[in-house]
């Protein structure tokens, strides 16, 4: 099983979900040296996550090389409750991309 | 994204390649909301990045901003911040770290029906101010939190 590239976790309050997820990926900036051959290492990290409440697109987040290894982040949906579908997606400034749909707990 | 259009294409009835190029234009959610700011991301110093991402208009402080941020980190590379923004109709909210060589972190475009409250980690590079920029009602707002850091978050 390839591994798991994101986790999310959507908790309905009242009158709003929120969301956790954490993506998992590296998040290099292009600026870190290697130990041991002393050489850059590439820069590879997410530039975008989009999250979506019942197919259309609430939150879109523009990241940086500036956001931890393995973000972690946290929003708040107005209007979704409890069965309703969520989906996050990321896509890295690789191409590589990664989504889950969860559903309001 | 891919498989998002793969859904999209399977569930809708539209057939043919001038439905599959409708489909793959205009819906993609990267044309519902601005591309990846590139200048934004680059730009250096807190005035560059603010002219890069918002074209140079001016913010104006305000307390309706609460930053949530350790006074001091004791590693530069996770640093949880977490943003949240009284203001009524919430459109972004940016986080810039003042002395990373590129202060943008991370920008959240803010769709209609959300709370003005964002939560994440940025890597700080040194004892910097966490800045966050709130875009709401098409006027920018700032405030300023001081994080001190101990072990820097950029190089190895």
């Amino acid at each position: 099983m390839a591994k798991k590239k994101l986790k999310v976790r959507a908790s309905g309050k009242k009158g709003y979900a929120v969301i956790k997820a954490i993506l998992f990926h590296p998040m290099e900036t292009g600026l870190r040296k290697s130990k041991e051959t002393g050489e850059v290492i590439p820069a590879h990290y997410i530039q975008e996550v989009s999250v979506k409440h019942k197919d259309a697109e609430v939150i879109k987040v523009n990241m940086g090389i500036a956001v931890s290894k393995n973000p972690y982040l946290s929003v708040e949906i107005d209007g979704a409750v409890k069965g309703d579908p969520i989906s996050i997606s990321w896509l890295d400034n690789l191409g590589e991309q990664a989504s889950t749909d969860v559903t309001v707990s | 994204m891919n498989q998002t259009r793969r859904t999209f294409l399977k569930g809708s009835m539209a057939t043919g390649a001038v439905a599959v190029a409708v489909g793959a234009g205009l819906l993609t959610p990267q044309t519902v909301l601005a591309a990846w700011p590139k200048a934004a991301f680059t730009a250096k110093g807190v005035d560059g990045t603010m002219s890069a991402l918002f074209g140079g208009a001016k913010a104006t402080d305000s307390k309706d901003i609460k930053i949530k941020a350790p006074d001091i980190a004791e590693n530069g590379a996770v640093v949880p911040v977490s943003v949240t923004a009284k203001q009524s109709g919430v459109e972004s909210i940016s986080i810039l770290a003042s002395s990373n060589p590129s202060p943008l972190t991370s920008s959240y475009n803010l769709g209609a029906n959300t709370e003005g409250y964002v939560s994440t980690r940025i890597k700080v590079r040194k004892t910097s101010k966490v800045i966050a920029v709130v875009k709401a009602n098409g006027k920018l707002y700032t405030a300023k939190k001081d994080v001190k850091v101990t072990i820097g978050g950029c190089g190895g």
